[in-house]
């Protein structure tokens, strides 16, 4: 503060009486660091290049052509295949199926996060998703149209339900969520298992075939990619992350959850009906999982699966959600860049590239991203004791 | 320049930011008492810290009785006998005086246990020679605040002190208590102690200071002779202008009774009755204070009126209408306004615009929200512009700016504007002005009397007896959750809210029909008040 002023020490009494705005504005004056740590775009973007950076000095380190590396990713993105001048739709497709489960659930996670919520249990919610929607597909009404949308609300049901409970354990009781959700991933994945093998015909492993009424293929979208596995799931996606735009930017329910996972208790000072947030918000967190269950089981399997193990993209849906920033776009984003990476997975290791090169990637882009939090967490602090030595907050 | 005790020359601690200290330069001399005057914020407690071995500075040299000094950290300064009573207090509860005093340089006895009672017998005579009325073998919990702080000298003493810095010593006592501390001071300089007293308190220093060393946002201002510098000089360096210490209002024209608080108990964090039985009225146009020290019930009767915490018992009736059961919301709906005593906790959503701030308790209303529960952002916004020019809050970004970019006295106007905004019949205001500025402290009283003068009731929770007792029309003294005594501002003298606050209802009687004439703590729940 003030360090042109500085010549002014030792003033005599009545003559030091100009300023009179309290000392505390200059915490107002950002750095340019500040400025540009704010921008949590910004940083995202740094981030992942900072990511695909490490990722190549690693793949010229094990010996191999990073080139072959971004001609992979390339040809996620485009269809277009360098090497051999071919061009061919169906990667495109592949590229967003595979995004497709991973954005529902990175806004799952950022949904709660949003609320000052931590939603690990996605996978949970995500695997409720998956068992209400293989019932509906195989005992529901096989109307063209109606049947998989049948399917997919009693996607959306359960996974709000099975994220709503944990909602209200912690607000009637104060359970940690964090806790709750990492048991019910597991009671979630064996009360599927269980349910699922009580259908006639099912071994351990699988159902019967859906009727294809209950699939959610979409032959326009199919035929477009040249024949990817691409469907109906996309336009769900859409919707989706419309929808989570909205309800957080657009509404009053939104403003509420906002207050009260930036400051819980100030909206609660406020009027805000807290334990009513904390329920909505892990409900509506875990009707998004359960779509993505409903969106996989039905868009990229012609059968009801007996689960032999985590799919882990509600795990996954926490680092999109961490590098999206909570928000609508930012995850869909992210959401886009963690499907490439997977699925460009068998392009590379067709170019001698290591296929883990892209979980090695992902995982930078996440500690780089947590570092961010820890710098913010450290920037913070400074401002509290900015805060504090500039006489803004509390008695000395 | 023998003769001084402590010379720090041109000091400057620079926090990442900001300078908290540019080029300070303190010298106190031997054996006398030197006041360091600013206010909060002015970068008192960091010189002290630097000069306690917690901070390191950034420039400038240490002088410890002429010679330099290098104080890394805490024991470095013990070694240099230099001692500090810090503002929160460091005991063991459960602990005897003796106990704590010695904790960390126990004293052994041939057999290699504690020497318990030698550290007694010393403890005891160290008591006696300052006057300090200490029994040795109390435990900390069941002595008084006052006497807590006195072990805090004690425990200075013990290690051999001859030079000891009080950090704000008086904010947590009560008038008695500020007076036999201010004794204490004398003695202790009597017995050859130096001393560095910081407060913001002129009194204070106006009472035992012989030199006081004023800063102001990190400066040093200057040194003066307190004898022959005025109160009003000393506020004027350390604030930068001139400044008015009592507050310009009319006699309140009080009407009929809003807030009606009756055999109200509220259980505290411990499980105890933190308010046993309280009685309470606020009537229309008046400015009820709540005077007494920190912890006796006042944070639990605010969470109780506002709906923050459960109640036990009892009823609150505002305007004739219970709202012991209400939501928060209900509570806002009828007519409470509510000034938190944490504004960043409780006031204000940090990481919010200020506009979004400003509506944060009628953003489902129109016209920010519509009957579909969308919000008007547009409406938000021209809110914010209204309000920031009706109340001067200066903040960069107008209505668009983070609260936590803002500073601290215009985040408290900007809660003020808020709650002032709902046009609320009855106003609860909880340490309006801590930690703030004279120029926001002015404001913010000004505003308060106003909502006074349009015919609101107003209750105020202040550990500022001084604030108390210049804003309020009636005081009432708050002891262990209950009200010990009600008296008319007019005729209020700080020595007897004082002793009510200490608990002595039969000191009050003369004057008020609230009082009663009951001995304190002879009869815990209130069963039988009036």
């Amino acid at each position: 503060m003030s360090r042109k002023e500085k010549g002014s020490t030792g003033n005599k009494p009545g003559t030091g009486s100009a300023a009179s705005t309290g000392g505390a504005t200059e915490i107002a004056k950002k750095s340019a660091l500040d400025a540009f740590m704010s921008s949590n775009g910004a940083i995202s973007v740094l981030v992942v290049l900072l990511g695909f950076i490490c990722g190549t000095i690693l793949v010229i380190a094990v010996g191999r052509n990073p080139a072959n590396m971004y001609t992979a990713l390339l040809q996620t993105l485009t269809g277009w295949d360098v090497n051999r001048g071919v061009w061919n739709a169906r990667y495109i497709g592949e590229w967003f199926t595979a995004a497709m489960p991973l954005i529902l659930c990175g806004l799952s996670m950022g949904f709660a996060a949003r609320t000052g919520l931590f939603n690990i249990g996605a996978e949970g919610q995500y695997i409720a998703g998956i068992t209400a929607a293989q019932f509906v597909a195989l005992y529901g009404p096989q109307v063209l149209g109606l049947h998989w949308a049948l399917a997919l609300l009693a996607a959306a049901i359960a996974g709000a339900f099975w994220g709503g409970i944990v909602g209200w354990l912690k607000a009637r009781y104060a359970v940690s969520e964090v806790v709750a959700t990492i048991m019910f991933n597991y009671v979630a994945y064996f009360l599927s298992r269980f349910l699922t093998q009580l259908i006639p015909a099912a071994n351990t492993y699988r159902t019967p075939n859906f009727p294809q009424t209950a699939r959610l293929k979409n032959l326009f979208l199919e035929k477009l990619t040249n024949g990817s596995r691409l469907n109906t799931g996309l336009f769900v996606v859409i919707i989706c992350v419309f929808i989570y735009w909205f309800i957080i930017e657009r509404t009053r329910l939104g403003f509420e959850l906002r207050a009260t996972g930036l400051n819980k208790e100030a909206a609660r000072c406020s009027g805000i009906k807290v334990t009513r947030s904390i329920v909505i918000s892990m409900a509506v967190a875990g009707m998004f999982a359960g779509l993505a269950g409903a969106v996989v089981s039905l868009g990229s399997f012609s059968y009801g699966r007996v689960l032999g193990g985590l799919d882990n993209y509600g795990f996954n849906g926490i680092a999109v959600a961490l590098v999206g920033n909570s928000t609508a776009i930012g995850t869909a984003l992210s959401g886009l860049l963690f499907g490439m990476l997977a699925s460009a997975q068998p392009l590379m290791q067709s170019r001698q590239i290591p296929k883990e090169i892209t979980w090695i990637i992902s995982g930078l882009v996440v500690v780089f991203i947590s570092l961010r939090a820890g710098f913010k967490m450290l920037m913070d602090w400074r401002a509290k004791r900015i805060a504090r030595e500039k006489g803004g907050e509390r008695d000395e | 320049m023998d003769g001084y005790a402590i010379e720090m020359i041109e000091v400057t601690k620079i926090f990442p930011g900001v300078v908290a200290n540019d080029k300070v330069t303190l010298r106190v001399k031997d054996k006398e008492i030197h006041a360091l005057l600013g206010e909060n914020g002015a970068g008192k407690s960091t010189l002290m810290s630097v000069l306690f071995g917690l901070y390191d500075p950034d420039g400038g040299t240490i002088l410890v009785r002429g010679k330099e000094a290098k104080i890394r950290d805490p024991n470095e300064a013990t070694a240099h006998g230099i001692g500090m009573v810090h503002q929160h207090f460091k005991l063991v509860h459960n602990y005897t005086v003796t106990e704590n005093i010695i904790l960390g340089m126990e004293p052994r006895n041939k057999s290699g246990s504690v020497d318990l009672s030698g550290a007694e017998a010393r403890v005891a005579e160290l008591s006696d020679r300052y006057g300090l009325s200490v029994n040795p073998k109390d435990k900390i919990e069941s002595i008084t605040v006052g006497m807590q702080q006195r072990v805090e000298i004690l425990k200075i003493l013990y290690r051999n002190a001859d030079i000891l810095i009080f950090d704000e010593p008086t904010a947590v006592l009560t008038p008695q208590e500020i007076d036999e501390l201010m004794d204490i001071l004398k003695r202790l300089k009597a017995e050859g102690k130096t001393i560095i007293l910081i407060t913001h308190k002129l009194k204070e220093i106006k009472e035992v200071a012989e030199r006081c060393t004023v800063l102001r946002r990190g400066r040093y201002i200057g040194t003066v002779d307190v004898a022959s510098t005025s109160e009003e000089e000393m506020a004027e360096m350390m604030v930068g202008r001139a400044v008015k210490f009592k507050i310009d209002k009319a006699p309140a024209k009080p009407g009929k009774v809003v807030l009606k608080i009756e055999g109200l108990t509220v259980s505290g964090s411990k499980g105890q009755d933190a308010v046993r039985g309280l009685d309470l009225e606020v009537r229309e146009g008046e400015i009820v204070g709540v005077a007494g020290v920190d912890g006796n019930g006042q944070g639990e009767l605010i969470q109780a009126i506002t709906g923050l915490t459960q109640i036990k018992s009892g009823r609150i009736l505002l305007e004739g209408r219970d709202l012991a059961k209400c939501s928060i919301k209900e509570r806002i709906e009828a007519g409470m306004g509510h000034v938190p005593e944490d504004r960043h906790k409780h006031g204000l959503v940090l990481d919010f615009r200020l506009d979004e701030n400003l509506v944060l308790k009628t953003y489902y209303k129109a016209p920010f929200s519509n009957a579909q529960g969308l919000l008007d952002f547009g409406a938000m916004a021209e809110k914010g512009r209204d309000l920031i020019g009706q109340y001067d809050i200066r903040a960069g970004e107008g209505p668009a700016t983070k609260a936590r970019n803002m500073s601290g006295g215009n985040q408290q106007k900007a809660i003020i504007a808020r709650e002032i905004d709902l046009s609320p019949r009855l106003l609860v205001v909880a340490q309006p002005t801590r930690g703030l500025d004279v120029g926001a402290i002015e404001y913010i009283h000004k505003r308060i009397v106003a909502e006074r003068d349009k015919g609101r009731a107003v209750l105020l929770i202040s550990f500022e007896l001084d604030e108390v007792m210049n804003l309020c029309d009636r005081i009432a003294a708050i002891s262990k959750g209950e009200i010990v005594g009600i008296v008319e501002a007019a005729d209020a003298d700080e020595r007897r809210i004082g002793a009510m606050m200490a608990g002595h209802r039969g000191t009050a009687v003369n004057g008020s029909a609230d009082t009663h004439a009951k001995a304190a703590d002879s009869n815990p729940v209130a069963g039988g008040k009036a």
